[in-house]
């Protein structure tokens, strides 16, 4: 039995990989066999991420010994094969990932998955490099996974097709090409500089580099951090973000919600494996807490001024990363806790509002989002209904989907903006008192801009959708939209886990604070993978 | 032999960028392809240069590493060629698409206002 579940942590890559791969096979027509794959795939991924989170947290007797499982792929012994690292932080995101994409798949089963071929098996691609991002130990071998993650999300977000989500899918597909060649160029430097691609055994080797060869390092972590912001959509690096998101379809963005909390996942993971060594700039310190605060300045001033809600969405997630990169980068490790938190609230709550916003907005008119300001000023007539969303009658309507809607728009509102009683407030909450408890160690003046960012912030964003949903709400010449019970679930599903946290904050953040405090130990990281490698290194 | 190298990865990376800023969707995927090109020599590199010096193991010349060329950044090269193509044969789909689409081959979907 053991020795089964000492295989445990592949299955997150292989799941996918498999499942897609049979989920060619079957010809397009028969879609409940092919649902009933993809959902299973997707189940039983969740299933393995929880019994990986209850195996790093104890809950569970784990396969490995210690907290940290290594799988070495291949039976090559690290430093020399490649490894997949599970711990606490990417136990977590594995599950986030796992939640999402159940909540999203279930949600484009009922019409989105129609709109183009291929969706199912490209959305389990997603999730294969989703989940080995998270899990892998290697440098090359996360580039790889990033790959596979990007290709996916390039076939995803043209799905649908149309003009609107090619151009954006253009855009989105020219930024993240020149972001790969980058990540090459910092792969081989450092490389070429510490002869290692393995992350435990890099943390080690970069103590002992000389002064010239540290230059050169630094400045391979400066191209690899900078990949990891734009992914991360960290100002000036995330001008494809709104674009993109507002383009694609609902479920896509919903899950894509989780893509740039990627790059922030690997800027933790590298900023807290080279906290020992002075980590160069773009992992942490001054530089990315400044940087955060103006990628929450930028996308408040872009939640202001959006006029249809997918955009005002997508200025929210880029907040949302701001908010992380700030925390991450503010002096103290006492902040990692509330924002790894406040992490899984905003994705799982922007997750959901993705959904929410594409079924409140069926059946509107093309002209009835845009100006919403200036609306009366302008007199705009109402135009031909927007015909880009398929079937646009399917399913019987709910009574009451008004009701529900008003009900999960509001909740999601509460959420991102971080109003109380629900989990974005918590998050919020947690994340200024930390930085006020910390001011002793960091400047007052830090404690003060981060806590006057979050709050302006989650202002404008109340602004801005109240403004949109009055639109969207109040508007009394519109059709009641049509909803089918597997769209409207997931969407509650996401609401009310949120809730959960929200009631779970205890036990979750014993949890978090947990995978902070083994976060900020970089040496048992090392230690777990290179076991006997000692503080020396192995030349 | 370095000098020439560096001068290739510079010229290739020079031009890359420059046709990667430009506003038509080929010069993009030609400015893409470059800088691909420049990227791989430069992993290349990243294995130090040296001539004669296989980098598999070989039974005649026997298990000395000096004898051989570091290995990892060749295979590293091949990975990265393969996601290239595999992403310029996608990217030039999508450009397709697009001027198909919006009849126009800027990478805006429509000219500017100058032209």
């Amino acid at each position: 039995m053991s020795s089964w579940l000492q295989h445990l942590p592949i299955l997150p890559v292989l799941l996918p990989l498999l499942a897609a791969a049979l989920l060619l096979l079957p010809s397009e027509t028969r879609r409940r066999a092919r649902a009933a794959m993809a959902l299973t795939a997707t189940l039983a991924q969740l299933a393995v991420a929880i019994v990986l989170l209850g195996m790093t947290d104890g809950r569970l007797p784990p396969a490995w010994l210690g907290e940290i499982g290594v799988y070495a792929l291949g039976g090559w012994t690290p430093p020399f094969g490649i490894v997949l690292v599970v711990d606490r932080l990417a136990a977590v995101m594995l599950v986030l990932t796992a939640v999402l994409a159940l909540a999203t798949l279930v949600y484009s089963l009922a019409r989105w998955e129609r709109a183009g071929a291929h969706y199912l098996p490209l959305f389990q691609l997603l999730l294969m490099g989703l989940n080995g991002a998270f899990l892998t130990g290697d440098l090359f071998n996360l580039f790889v996974f990033f790959e596979v993650l990007l290709a996916a999300s390039y076939g995803l977000v043209l799905h649908g097709s149309g003009a609107a989500r090619v151009k954006a899918g253009m855009h989105y597909i020219v930024v993240n090409l020149v972001a790969s060649l980058i990540f090459l160029v910092a792969a081989a430097l450092i490389y070429g500089v510490t002869g290692t691609l393995n992350m435990a055994e890099l943390a080690q080797r970069v103590a002992a580099l000389a002064a010239g060869e540290r230059a050169l390092f630094d400045l391979g972590a400066l191209l690899l951090g900078i990949v990891f912001l734009v992914k991360a959509a960290a100002w000036p690096l995330n001008f494809w973000l709104p674009g993109a998101y507002g383009a694609a379809a609902a479920p896509v963005a919903g899950v894509f919600a989780i893509l740039t909390k990627v790059g922030v996942y690997a800027l933790l993971r590298f900023a807290t494996l080279l906290q020992d060594v002075g980590a160069p700039a773009p992992f942490g310190g001054d530089w990315l807490f400044y940087w955060g605060i103006v990628t929450i300045a930028v996308g408040t001033i872009g939640v202001l001024a959006a006029q249809k809600l997918v955009r005002v969405a997508g200025f929210l997630v880029i907040v949302s990363s701001g908010t992380l990169l700030a925390a991450f980068g503010f002096t103290g490790t006492t902040l990692t806790g509330p924002a790894l938190y406040y992490l899984v609230s905003s994705v799982l709550a922007s997750g959901a509002f993705f959904m929410v916003i594409e079924m409140a907005e069926r059946g509107r008119t093309a002209s009835a989002d845009l100006l919403a300001v200036s609306f009366e000023a302008f007199g705009l007539g109402t135009k031909e209904a927007s015909s880009d969303h398929p079937d646009e009658m399917a399913g019987a309507a709910i009574p009451a989907a008004m009701a529900f809607l008003g009900l999960a728009f509001f909740s999601c509102v509460l959420l991102l903006a971080g109003l109380p009683p629900l989990s974005g407030f918590v998050g919020k909450f947690m994340l200024i008192a930390a930085a006020i408890a910390a001011s002793p160690q960091a400047p007052l003046l830090h404690a003060g801009l981060f806590g006057a960012a979050l709050l302006l912030s989650s202002l404008a964003g109340v602004i801005a959708l109240s403004r949109l949903g009055i639109r969207v709400f109040w508007d009394t010449e519109r059709p009641t939209p049509r909803l089918q019970w597997i769209e409207a679930a997931p969407t509650a599903a996401l609401v009310l886990l949120c809730t959960a946290l929200a009631f779970g904050t205890g036990p979750a953040m014993t949890y978090f604070d947990a995978t902070a405090r083994s976060l900020h130990d970089a040496q048992a990281y090392v230690d777990a993978v290179l076991p006997g490698a000692g503080a020396g290194g192995t030349e | 032999m370095e000098i020439v190298l560096a001068l290739a990865i510079g010229t290739l990376a020079g031009s890359g960028t420059y046709l990667l800023l430009r506003p038509r969707t080929f010069q993009v995927i030609m400015g893409l392809s470059l800088l691909g090109y420049a990227v791989n020599l430069f992993i290349f590199g990243m294995g130090r240069l040296r001539i004669g010096a296989p980098p598999v193991i070989d039974a005649v010349r026997g298990s000395d590493p000096a004898l051989y060329t570091d290995p990892v950044p060749q295979a590293l090269v091949l990975t990265a060629i393969v996601i290239g193509f595999a992403t310029t044969a996608l990217f030039l789909v999508v450009l397709m698409a697009s001027r198909g689409l919006s009849g126009t081959d800027h990478v805006d979907g429509r000219e500017s206002e100058k032209s």
